[in-house]
């Protein structure tokens, strides 16, 4: 209990030397000498001590046996130090050089003191850890901490059930990839079909995807289609990522083996009405440089397609929606889909879930 | 009131509260639902010889039963309560599946003692032990933690008190430990996957179209101009309420955890933040906080109402709760998704009213570095963003929030920004923060020479030093010096909160020269991809450590050129915080670099070795932002 009144007394005496700023606060903190005990065992003789008041510092005994080395010269120092405060203010701009050579005449201590430009050392080229433990222990730790991790996504953005005139189908359009943070592994796939008729049009792309910059990735490689008509391979170049105004696009060249060529350009955005229930807009645009009569595709724009699909996400993760999506073949594509008597344009209602793991 | 009285209520008030009993093994006496409180005299685990042993086990938060890693048993892991100037042997032994670790955080330790696996030692096998064998060479607060994978996550810290060697300048009549920490059903590696294929997955408070419609945080040109930044301004947490239980010892909001005082006394309160993400803001409603202490040095006491507490930063806080009632103890996330709360009571079951959660702040310019304040004729800009508008009336809120008796939806009346003279940001519809270069061109107030055209959003040229990759999504045009700011969203709260600049160090600094250099090194990251990096760099595209030669002092400016803050974290060595204090400026071994501000720190490179040197957020730690720093006798042989 005594053993502490010393420190507690130079602490005091410490503070009453200290400019205003500090002061503010250095009394609270503080109990009269007497009142000091770290013996719980005694809170009888505590507790009504403690509610003595602080005293004025000037009634503070023992300031005399303060020989705080701290005491050099708080009051000026600190006096200096906030000027020195207010110079960095008004060099706030500058956040390299912390010169504070302006302020030579000023008495500075410390952390106030100018700061010198001395070259720095070379980097080792040694592990000081080899030095106590086997180099080749410490080689494996610290391949393992160096590692970059990677991860692997599996996205279904579309997975429904489509309700239309006559004849009701279905659709899916998602993506996986595994990777690192720039360099990663990309599929994707799309497709649709009609109950009992099979498959209409699907493919599957494998993609080399490279990341250029801190929201698109470049990507190449190739797509395959499955479907109705000829089975195309292609080879495809592309980009995507996250557009300003969080619009989520992506859009890509395809040259078939055939020697076609096709583009698409797509892209959606997540509107959050609350945490949970999120507006999906989409639209889809097809292209082609040339007719292929086979595919039953015309040269030109050769469809567009809007959607609009409102989820609810039980979790980030699973997340049933309901929605509309609108289908118009144009141009050439338009006129073959007329001879052939199947519908220019389609109006669905869709149902489905997006989901990821 | 005496002590055996006070023991029994404490025994009955444990029968009373359901299962607490059944469940107390699982904790260490210090952290068992209701603490009588620890003694100077009454020790954990003490001595020269002691072992630990690095184990999974479950533990129960809030009545529901958690996968864990704990130590001799107990999340928190038992408490080391050492003294100055003696000798420890730490017999670590590892019973995990895994490799594992323990680092001492703060405790100036041979290289070799570090515990850092790759760096200080190859790590500790499953199955087998290490032996830590250190001098103990200081006192304070500090704490022990895995540093293997992501373990801390899962349960492996502990507190440590070292005792001085002589009398102790903070008085107190007795004293708890707060350990707060945030804990997951899921598994840390779960967690950290869907941060990188999923980047704002655990934020449930977005802005979103029923809070503009409500009038609700950003005003719409706002949103519009964040989204063409593609910029979130609600991204205060990575890791938020949504999965984290935020918890005091070990124990959940719910249960309550309960420290013992006798009206009157001085109580010391060691908090501890050794969560993996999470940035607590505490206070104590109807009581002044003393800081006596930071980082385990001593500081000139300051008192506040509040204080910001980044991860792995300590703080000992004096209270005189002079009343025979309770007091509730809030660790408030910085994101306000929910609370790690606890009681400080007479007597064991009493409560007091818990506060609600206060609505989360929204991100301002000045938190991307354009700090248009420090303008001349700007000044009387309102920087704070949407939070005058209140919070989106969709937001989620993890359980403890219904913790508060008065649950107000989404208050925006504390925060009384009608006082802030006219030009908010929804007035100043010239303004196209958009623009990628020069959108501001139109706002050159050339009076003191600052070009405002010349801010971009990824302006290299304010860092030259910064590798231009993917990975750097924003470079802050216009960091400040933000230490004497009380942090992200603590700027209209109406009480004292600390900032960096109000702490003085107590003892005169061991090192006053000047520092011989300067380094800057950019915190940098990509929100989208969930990177994050020292100087665009990543842990593993880097093999060279930064270097430094032993005895020479350098100061080392950090700047944040990211939207986040960042607790930044030396090993080996203390640092004096660069606030204007002189030879008293306040020595820390963590600190928080506040979103688009700067810290500038001096420290003595006087431990030689190889050292860990990275933000304390686990996840971000984990991504990249780590690196060595080497120090080296001068001649660089040794």
């Amino acid at each position: 209990m005594i053993r502490h009144l010393p420190m507690i007394v130079s602490m005091t005496a410490f503070m009453a030397t200290t400019p205003a700023i500090a002061q503010d606060h250095s009394m609270h903190g503080m109990q009269t000498p007497g009142a000091q005990s770290s013996q719980p065992e005694k809170p009888k003789q505590d507790a009504p001590q403690a509610d003595q008041p602080v005293p004025a510092r000037d009634d503070m005994p023992g300031m005399d046996h303060f020989s705080h080395d701290t005491a050099a010269s708080p009051a000026p120092q600190s006096a200096d130090t906030r000027t020195m405060e207010d110079m960095s203010d008004m060099e706030g701009m500058d956040h390299s050089g912390h010169n504070m050579s302006g302020a030579s005449g000023m008495q500075m201590v410390g952390t106030a003191l100018p700061v010198g430009n001395t070259p720095p050392p070379p980097a080792p080229t040694d592990h000081y850890a080899d030095r106590d433990f086997p180099a080749a222990e410490m080689a494996q730790a610290r391949s393992a901490m160096m590692k970059e991790p990677t991860f692997s996504q599996l996205l279904l953005n579309i997975f429904e059930y489509q309700a239309n005139k006559g004849h009701d189908g279905y659709r899916w359009e998602g993506e996986g990839w595994y990777g690192g943070d720039i360099n990663r592994l990309w599929i994707k796939s799309e497709g649709e079909g009609e109950f009992g008729r099979g498959i209409d049009t699907a493919e599957v792309q494998a993609l080399y995807s490279h990341a250029i910059d801190p929201y698109f990735n470049l990507q190449g490689g190739v797509r395959q289609d499955f479907g109705r008509g000829p089975d195309r391979t292609y080879a495809t170049i592309g980009f995507e990522g996250l557009a300003p105004g969080y619009f989520e696009v992506e859009g890509a060249l395809f040259l078939s083996t055939k020697g076609d060529l096709l583009g698409r350009v797509e892209g959606y955005y997540d509107q959050r009405i609350t945490q949970r229930l999120v507006f999906q807009p989409s639209v889809e645009l097809n292209f082609s440089a040339q007719n292929v009569p086979e595919n039953d595709i015309g040269s030109g724009l050769v469809n567009f397609e809007l959607g609009g699909r409102l989820r609810y996400e039980i979790s980030r993760q699973f997340a049933p929606y309901v929605g509309i999506s609108y289908l118009q073949k144009t141009g050439g594509t338009a006129r073959l889909a007329r001879l052939a008597g199947e519908d220019v344009h389609a109006t669905s209602f869709v149902t489905g879930v997006r989901f990821w793991f | 009131m005496n002590t055996i009285l006070d023991r029994r209520q404490f025994m009955r008030g444990a029968a009373v509260a359901s299962g607490s009993l059944a469940l107390a093994q699982w904790f260490p006496a210090w952290a068992q639902t209701a603490s009588e409180g620890l003694r100077p005299t009454l020790p954990t685990l003490s001595g020269e010889d002691i072992t630990l042993t690095i184990a999974r086990q479950s533990m129960t938060i809030d009545g529901r039963p958690f996968r864990a890693i704990g130590i001799n048993g107990t999340v928190p892991a038992p408490l080391l309560r050492l003294r100055e100037g003696q000798r420890v042997r730490l017999n670590v032994v590892n019973q995990l599946e895994q490799d594992s670790s323990i680092h001492w955080h703060g405790l100036l330790v041979p290289a070799k003692d570090d515990g850092v696996p790759g760096v200080s030692f190859p790590g500790i096998k499953p199955g087998s032990n290490y032996l830590y064998d250190f001098p103990v060479m200081q006192s304070g607060t500090y704490w022990y933690h895995s540093h293997s994978g992501l373990q801390e996550q899962e349960g492996h810290y502990g507190p440590i008190i070292i005792d001085p060697a002589g009398t102790d300048p903070i008085a107190y009549n007795r004293e708890h430990v707060i350990v707060l920490a945030d804990h997951s059903p899921l598994s840390p590696e779960a967690i950290f996957r869907r941060l990188k294929v999923d980047p704002g997955h655990f934020n449930f408070q977005r802005q979103t179209l029923a809070g503009l419609f409500s009038g609700r945080d950003q005003a719409l040109n706002e949103r519009l101009d964040w989204g063409q930044m593609r910029m979130d301004p609600t991204d205060i947490s990575d890791v938020t309420g949504s999965t984290y239980t935020y918890l005091v010892n070990g124990h959940g909001p719910f249960d309550n955890w309960t420290a013992l005082f006798t009206p009157g006394e001085r109580v010391r309160l060691r908090f501890i933040n050794a969560s993996a993400m999470t940035t607590f803001n505490c206070r104590i409603p109807g009581l002044k906080l003393s800081i006596v202490q930071a980082d385990g040095q001593n500081v000139m006491p300051v008192e506040v109402d509040e204080f910001q507490i980044g991860v792995a930063e300590t703080y000992d806080v004096i209270v005189t709760p002079a009343e025979d009632k309770a007091f509730t103890i809030v660790g408030e996330a910085i994101d306000r998704s929910g609370m790690a709360r606890a009681t400080l009571a007479p007597r064991v079951g009493m409560t007091a009213e818990v506060p609600p959660l206060r609505p989360r702040p929204v991100a301002t310019m000045k938190d991307m570095g354009m700090d248009m304040s420090s303008m001349p004729g700007m000044e009387s800009m309102d920087m704070t963003g949407g939070g005058a508008r209140g919070v989106d009336p969709s937001a989620e809120q993890n359980a403890s929030g219904r913790l508060s008796a008065a649950v107000i939806a989404a208050a925006p009346s504390a925060m009384d920004h009608g006082a802030m003279s006219g030009m908010d940001h929804s007035s100043m519809a010239g303004m196209d923060h958009s623009g990628m270069a020069g959108g501001m061109a139109g706002m050159d107030h050339g009076a003191g020479g600052h070009e405002m055209g010349a801010m971009n959003m990824r302006d290299f040229s304010a860092a030259p030093q910064v590798d231009r990759n993917p990975g750097v999504q924003t470079i802050s045009p216009m960091p400040v010096d933000r230490t004497g700011e009380p942090g992200q969203g603590l700027e209209d709260v109406g009480h004292k909160v600390l900032v960096y600049r109000d702490l003085m160090a107590l003892e005169r600094n061991p090192d006053v020269r000047a520092p011989s250099r300067s380094i800057d090194i950019h915190l940098t990251g990509n929100m989208e991809r969930f990177m994050w990096s020292f100087d665009g760099k990543k842990m593993s595209d880097v093999h060279e450590p930064i270097p430094f030669t032993e005895g020479e002092r350098v100061r080392v400016n950090l700047i944040n050129d990211t939207m986040m803050g960042h607790p930044i974290h030396i090993h080996g060595h203390f640092f004096e915080l660069v606030t204007g204090h002189g030879d008293h400026s306040p020595r820390k071994h963590t600190v928080i670099v506040q979103p688009g501000g700067k810290v500038s720190w001096d420290f003595t490179a006087n431990a030689v070795g190889d050292w860990a040197f990275h933000c304390h957020l686990l996840y971000h730690m984990h991504a990249g932002m780590m690196r060595i720093v080497s120090v080296r006798p001068r001649g660089g042989v040794q």
